[in-house]
């Protein structure tokens, strides 16, 4: 098996996630609402309607560009693309072809085994989307929600070689849209689909062999998984003897198979031409300017300046700048707190992420904010309160909006140092537990770490660690 | 004089100053209808009724009850003091291409005939907007596929009003036919290559074709997207200049309606040529073809009778202190129509993929159980055969195998023909026109039947107006006497980028010049 490259090329359609629809007013984004709500005349191909551009297209798209190093064109085209299928309303899908928004550009994917892999972009454009059909009892219905739901296609050099690396790119691919603030990337409502391109030569080989598609993988796992079956499938294609078809392919997530949908001996001539109801797209150098000047740190970039700044691992450095809003975050409670920024980041990873996961918030929506956490370190160290204090004040600061000095004010959670206090409260434990006394004093001495729980108990959790241990261990040893 | 043959500009005057009301005016026209329109176009008419020769046929649907509510509108209106507007009360008809809410728009074609439309073309809302009463939606030839109305699904088509056994012209026949006969003022159509110019001049009446984007096209059904033009069609010079008014301007619902503020047309009609620069080419006075079976270049001159009413108009316009250039060279005209017939099949096959029985108009009644055979039933049924024969070249042309051969080439040429246009209208070249002045067609109107289905040949008639539309520019027709078989004669005037105001200026000075003459005082019978 190990003497077969696989050749993998990415083709991804993005759903930018701008307010309207490409070329009319209809609200864009239609996932919790009813088939054909969001339509109107001109995104359902009436007689007589114009497409009208929304500009905020043409911004998120050259940005998306940018970011992917590609060339921003001074001049882009629409050209209709031809053919007939129910949900496509006008008979013609305006997109572009020959004249795209961007030429150019490349993502790089830092790869767990420490290699990184570039992956050039053929071609990058933006389209409208068509509607959708569902069959069901025998009959064919179509939902016009999503047609003139703006798109960018983007598609991959043939630069991918395993399913790992395909994986990885869509994982980054989506990191980075979130981070523009361009598209939701949300692969489950369809916001990010790939198709993929896949075919296997031999080791060292230079020639590309025909190659496979693969359609509707909506989830990484799913590429992955389809990727793995169809490298498979070839190899034990081509060990017996056989060839290699240009087959379109179905990958059925359910079933974990792959379904031929269609042999491609011959290319669909869409039969493009420019669309004459649409001026040329121009960008001038002041737009473009504009542009670039939004373009924020990219992930990578911040990635490396973490390492290089905080000298923090790769590994929290990676899921730090996992969104844009984490990263963020912790700058500013790094900034805030002041010193080692480790502790500030094992406590962003250990305690807000878990904090962030279980309410399913951003970063950025947190009533916690970083200037909050800082604190909440600053009066750890400073022994006003404890470890676990600290963390319960996580929860506690997001419930209710108040300030952990605050809450350890009213709540009376600053640490108990007061000897007295902590000697009259074990004494007690001890009085009522004489069978665990005796079991201490039979040897057994790790059982100290129960009463240490009993006394935290009593103390709500305020008692000090340090203060606590010694005096159990002088008492119990009397 | 009845009140239907009161020109648009005078009207409006007589209504806002309450003289004449809104109603009456509307009954005056449905009565002038009612006497010399017949039956209107119909999907189902084959029985031959010998009436039927008799009549103009301009109608595909008249909504008397729908105008009736506007014209009541604007006499309340008036009688509460309020200004509805420079086209108050002024009734006007619309070429079936446009969509008009909750009305038929057919196209003229049977894949179309029970469209209803959801909302109203930009320029016809203006006009309603403006006052304007709207009577129906007239006839024209299938989805603007021709020159003589006789391509209409709807039969019988339209009559010309000078001659009952002539065509009205086309594509916007019924709109010429309309205004010729009396039947509303002023009429919405569409020019794509000379649609709205050549049945002007056939009926004797004004018709212009604004400047590419002058006019939003937002509610007109798609043709050649990148040629069509809707327009004025009127009587007189000042009656299209009142309506480009209303229907010029910006629309943010048409990205390539251009976005410059729109001059009162109006307002400069009378100040004369004096100084202007106008021209004649040769290219114009002779009709170019293309021998069918050696493919070499044919040549023929126009009739002497166009040439001199040309030579005539040329000849007033030097009086009044016009510079009259002579032997202009625009030396791609030949062109024109070849590359039309490329350009305009890919835009319109495209344009007619949506026409696929699928969402709405017409359907194939046969059971279908497999998706392509819908489509192949109800657009073979549907679509009439011009439009067939447009889809299959259309079809051919833009194929990835030989749309550089033909559609790309043809996108070159065009390029060529703007050329010629912008050397002649330089300001700093070497001709400096103000206008050219050509004919509007080459022929006068020709008789039903006779043309029809040599589709080649009804091209050329085209020759003359379709260089404009490959160029972008504006073109005026206006009329300019008659030819020995006593049909009107049309002069054209072509200028650079949103001339309009100057072409409606040249228009105007000859209009008046001429007004003493005798054929100004013809009129046609109709009975
Ligand atoms: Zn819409």
């Amino acid at each position: 098996m190990s003497e077969y490259e696989t050749i993998i090329g990415l083709e991804t359609h993005i759903q930018l996630n701008t307010t309207t629809k490409i070329f009319c007013s209809c609200k864009a984004d239609s996932w919790d609402d009813p088939p054909n709500s969001n339509i109107c005349p001109v995104c359902t191909g009436l007689p007589g309607v114009l497409p009208v551009l929304n500009e905020r297209v043409v911004e998120k798209g050259a940005l998306l560009a940018a970011a992917m190093q590609a060339e921003i064109q001074p001049v882009s085209y629409f050209d209709r693309k031809n053919y007939f299928y129910p949900d496509l309303p006008k008979g013609y899908q305006i997109s572009q072809y020959d004249q795209p928004l961007a030429r150019g550009g490349f993502l790089d994917l830092p790869m767990p085994e420490g290699y990184t892999r570039r992956v050039a972009i053929h071609k990058l454009h933006i389209e409208e989307d068509a509607g959708k059909t569902v069959n069901e009892d025998g009959q064919r219905l179509i939902d016009f929600n999503r047609c003139g739901v703006p798109l960018v296609e983007m598609v991959t050099g043939p630069d991918l070689r395993s399913a790992e690396e395909a994986a990885q790119y869509l994982m980054r691919l989506r990191q980075l849209l979130r981070w523009l603030g361009v598209s939701e990337a949300d692969m489950e409502k369809g916001h990010l689909r790939a198709d993929a391109n896949v075919s296997i030569r031999p080791e060292g080989a230079d020639y590309l062999n025909p190659k496979t598609e693969i359609k509707n993988v909506n989830s990484v796992v799913s590429l992955r998984d389809a990727i793995n079956a169809e490298v498979e499938r070839q190899i034990n294609q081509v060990e017996g003897g056989g060839q290699i078809e240009a087959w379109t392919l179905d990958w059925d997530d359910n079933a974990g198979v792959l379904r031929k949908m269609r042999s491609k001996e011959t290319e669909a001539d869409y039969r493009y031409f420019r669309e004459p109801d649409l001026l040329p797209v121009r960008i001038d150098e002041i737009q473009r300017e504009e542009i670039l000047a939004e373009l924020p740190e990219l992930p990578l970039e911040r990635r490396a300046r973490f390492v290089e700044q905080y000298e923090l691992p790769e590994y929290d450095a990676d899921i730090l700048t996992g969104e844009r809003g984490l990263s963020d975050y912790f700058e500013t409670a790094a900034a805030t707190y002041g010193s080692d920024p480790k502790r500030v980041s094992n406590w962003v990873m250990n305690d807000v992420l878990r904090l962030i996961n279980d309410r399913e918030l951003l970063a950025e929506e947190l009533r916690l904010t970083p200037e909050h956490l800082a604190e909440i370190i600053n009066l750890v160290d400073a022994s006003t309160i404890n470890t676990s204090t600290g963390k319960s004040l996580l929860e506690k600061v997001e419930d209710s909006g108040q300030s952990p000095a605050e809450i350890v004010e009213e709540e009376g959670l600053g640490v108990v140092s007061d000897e007295d206090a902590i000697r009259e409260i074990i004494v007690s434990v001890i009085e009522a537990n004489p069978d665990q006394v005796a079991t201490y004093q039979s040897g057994k001495t790790t059982i100290v770490g129960w009463f240490v729980g009993q006394v935290m108990k009593q103390s709500r959790g305020k008692a000090d660690l340090q203060l606590t241990r010694s005096i159990l261990e002088e008492l119990l040893t009397k | 004089m009845q009140i239907y043959e009161l020109p648009a500009d005078m009207l409006a005057r007589l209504i806002r100053t309450r003289e004449i009301s809104a109603v009456e005016a509307l009954e005056s026209v449905l009565g002038r209808i009612a006497e010399v329109d017949g039956r209107p176009g119909s999907l189902n008419s084959s029985d031959d009724d010998p009436e039927d020769n008799e009549r103009v046929h301009a109608f595909i649907n008249l909504t008397p009850d729908r105008a009736r509510i506007q014209a009541e509108e604007i006499d309340r209106r008036t009688a509460a003091g309020e200004d509805p507007g420079p086209l108050a009360g002024v009734p006007f008809t619309v070429k079936d291409i446009f969509c008009v809410k909750d009305t038929p728009s057919t196209a003229g074609s049977k894949i179309l005939a029970n469209f209803v439309a959801p909302y109203t073309a930009t320029p016809v809302s203006r006009m309603e907007a403006a006052g304007g009463v709207m009577l129906g939606k007239v006839n024209l030839d299938e989805f603007t596929y021709g020159s003589s109305n006789e391509s209409s699904a709807f039969q019988p088509s339209p009559r010309n009003p000078w001659d009952l056994t002539r065509v009205p012209g086309g594509s916007s026949g019924g709109s010429a036919a309309a205004v010729a006969a009396g039947e509303g003022m002023l009429s919405l159509g569409t020019d794509t290559a000379g649609s709205i110019r050549q049945p002007a001049a056939f009926c004797g009446v004004v018709g212009m074709k604004p400047t590419y984007g002058r006019v939003s096209r937002y509610g007109l059904i798609a043709f050649g997207s990148s040629l069509d033009c809707p327009g004025p069609v009127a009587g007189n010079v000042t009656d299209a200049a009142l309506m480009m008014n209303t229907i010029a301007g910006p629309d943010k619902r048409d990205g390539t309606a251009a976005n410059m503020p729109v001059p009162d047309y109006t307002k400069d009609l009378k100040v004369g040529v004096r100084g202007m620069r106008i021209g004649l080419s040769s290219e114009y006075f002779r009709i170019t073809y293309f021998d069918p079976v050696t493919g070499e270049f044919d040549q023929q001159p126009i009739p002497e009778e166009i040439e001199s009413a040309v030579l005539s108009a040329a000849g007033y316009l030097a009086q009044m202190g016009a510079d009259i250039v002579e032997d202009v060279p625009m030396p791609h005209t030949k062109y024109g129509v070849p590359v039309y017939f490329v350009v305009s099949r890919v835009e319109a096959a495209s344009n007619l993929h949506r026409y696929d029985g699928v969402k709405y108009g017409y359907r194939t009644p046969d059971s279908v159980d497999y998706l392509p055979e819908l489509y192949r039933k109800s657009r073979a049924e549907g679509f009439g055969v011009q439009s067939k024969l447009r889809i299959l070249m259309g079809m051919y042309v833009s194929a990835a195998q030989y749309s550089e051969q033909y559609y790309n080439r043809a996108l070159r040429v065009r390029t060529l023909i703007r050329n010629d246009y912008e050397e002649i209208f330089d300001p700093e070249g070497e001709h400096r026109l103000d206008a050219l002045l050509t004919p509007t067609t080459p022929t006068t109107a020709f008789p039903i039947g006779e043309v029809y289905g040599d589709s080649v040949l009804m091209q050329y008639a085209d020759q003359f107006t379709v260089p404009a539309n490959h160029a972008g520019v504006p073109g005026l027709s206006i009329p300019a006497g008659f030819a020995g078989d006593g049909l009107p004669i049309g002069v054209q005037l072509l200028g650079p980028d949103f001339s309009e105001a100057k072409l409606l200026q040249i228009g105007m000075a000859y209009e008046m010049a001429t007004q003493g003459e005798e054929w100004r005082r013809q009129i046609p019978r109709i009975e």
